[in-house]
């Protein structure tokens, strides 16, 4: 149990590239990022944890109780909204390499049809 | 302490496994409009995790973004590509993968 | 690269990366361990600032530079957006037909739409007394308003949701934030300092500067994903290319792309 959170974060990370190193359609290669970047949240929540504690929010809980670490959580916060913005950009562009070049298979692009 | 975590600890080790198979299984999903329904299933599945560990902030914004916002996205562009690729290939997976496609 | 070469590269740099990884575990702290000395500070000085949900004190006041930052990552993400997926000249736009929707649907939509919207904006104002804040009720208002694509179609969409004004809603909201960390600088303290008057603890008008820069982060949040939507949704289904393509709003699509499948 110790080390099972840190695994799965490990393992999400490495699927996930692998993924995106194998991958045919770059659609599904930005489906591949946003695995491997949820790797990072897992793994920030689980260093964050704390056993018997409960979430950071003091408006019905006494304000001294045990509480789980609250800055590891902003930091997954705010990236898991901003991630999907950049998740539409990528998606963006690969409309954009579609229109231009009618493939999204990054084998059959090459640099002298720009 | 070992009496009274386990069942914390069960569900964390349930949660765990359950986002590590999903994730899996959106990687080995090679039709990006099936990957789209399987990564809201990862979306919904971390949303699960980030409650159980105690994260009610990030697993609301993470049921938001992950079960609606990025698979929405993922099914708009394999839309908007299949209908690009309409005219040269037969939609499919790998639509577009015509080499004597020229650039428009 | 040949596909066998790549994944044998990819092979080795994941050793490496494993390798790595491992050894930097080695130096994490134990799952569920029972210290956290920056978590302690951060709750230490949330209370200090009178506000109930740490993470919203920890985002919009005790590291807000560092959300302006993931702010901007936001806004230059929509600006991108909308420079790659403006309409060009061989495209002109469609008219989606309308489109029949079962009943039950339909009145489905016409109910939850409204209790969606008001969940978001509970959510918002609530940010830093319960969970929730700017970031995740600006994604729940901003995926509520797409209720109106099932319930009814596209043409309705279109007509509640004025792209250029929540366009420039996002800009003024990003620049809002900006500003607002002048106030620090005004009353003689660091940028982006909490100088407005706390409030009292658990309540609606507490945590000084934090309900204001969560709304502007709330409204930034919320249009900026109506509008990266609506630029998607555009090229799909608003749009059809120049050269005769079929007609893009047939209405048998409609099922398998519904959106969404919450």
């Amino acid at each position: 149990m110790h080390v099972l959170p840190y695994l799965v974060s490990g393992w999400i990370l490495l699927v996930g590239m692998y993924g995106l190193a194998t991958s045919r359609n770059l659609i599904h290669a930005v489906g591949c990022l946003a695995v491997a970047q949820s790797s990072t949240y897992v793994l920030l929540l689980s260093i964050g944890f704390r056993r018997g504690g409960t979430a950071p929010v003091f408006s019905d809980v006494p304000t001294g109780s045990v509480v789980v670490d609250p800055v590891v959580q902003a930091l997954a916060l705010t990236d898991v909204v901003v991630g999907a913005t950049v998740t539409a950009l990528l998606l963006s562009l690969v409309i954009q390499l579609h229109k231009r070049h009618s493939t999204i298979d990054p084998d059959q692009l090459n640099g002298l049809r720009g | 302490m070992h009496g009274s975590a386990t069942l914390v600890d069960v569900l964390i080790g349930l949660c765990l496994l359950l986002v590590a198979t999903t994730a899996t299984a959106a990687v080995f999903t090679r039709d990006p409009a099936r990957q789209a329904v399987v990564l809201g299933m990862l979306g919904l599945g971390l949303a699960l995790l980030f409650t159980v560990l105690q994260a009610p902030d990030v697993a609301l914004s993470q049921l938001g973004v992950g079960t609606a916002v990025t698979p929405l996205l993922i099914l708009l562009t394999v839309r908007r590509v299949r209908r690009g690729g309409d005219r040269a290939t037969p939609p499919g997976p790998d639509a577009g993968t015509d080499d004597a496609g020229a650039p428009r | 690269m040949s596909r066998t070469a790549r994944v044998r590269l990819f092979l080795c740099a994941a050793a490496v990366i494993a390798v790595a990884y491992t050894l930097a575990c080695t130096g994490l702290p134990h799952f569920g361990a029972a210290v956290h000395p920056y978590g302690a500070r951060a709750v230490g000085a949330t209370l200090k600032q009178r506000t109930a949900n740490t993470i919203s004190s920890i985002n919009f006041d005790q590291r807000a530079f560092d959300t302006l930052g993931e702010e901007s990552i936001l806004l230059g993400s929509v600006l991108g957006v909308s420079a790659l997926l403006r309409r060009t000249g061989s495209e002109r736009e469609a008219r989606p037909r309308p489109v029949r929707v079962l009943p039950s649907t339909s009145l489905f939509g016409v109910l939850l739409l409204p209790v969606a919207l008001l969940t978001g904006v509970y959510i918002v104002a609530h940010g830093q007394l319960s969970p929730g804040g700017g970031f995740q009720g600006g994604v729940i208002l901003a995926t509520a308003l797409h209720l109106a694509y099932v319930a009814a179609d596209y043409r309705v969409l279109r007509r509640i949701r004025p792209r250029e004004l929540l366009d420039t809603l996002d800009a003024v909201a990003a620049g809002a934030f900006t500003c607002l960390g002048v106030a620090g600088l005004v009353a003689g303290a660091a940028y982006l300092q909490n100088v407005l008057p706390l409030g009292t603890f658990n309540t609606l008008s507490s945590g000084g500067l934090v309900p204001v820069i969560n709304a502007a982060v709330g409204i930034e949040v919320g249009s900026g994903v109506i509008v990266l939507l609506a630029y998607f949704l555009d090229q799909t289904i608003g749009t059809e290319s120049g050269d005769g393509g079929t007609e893009p709003n047939r209405p048998t699509d409609r099922d398998e792309d519904s959106p969404c499948p919450t």
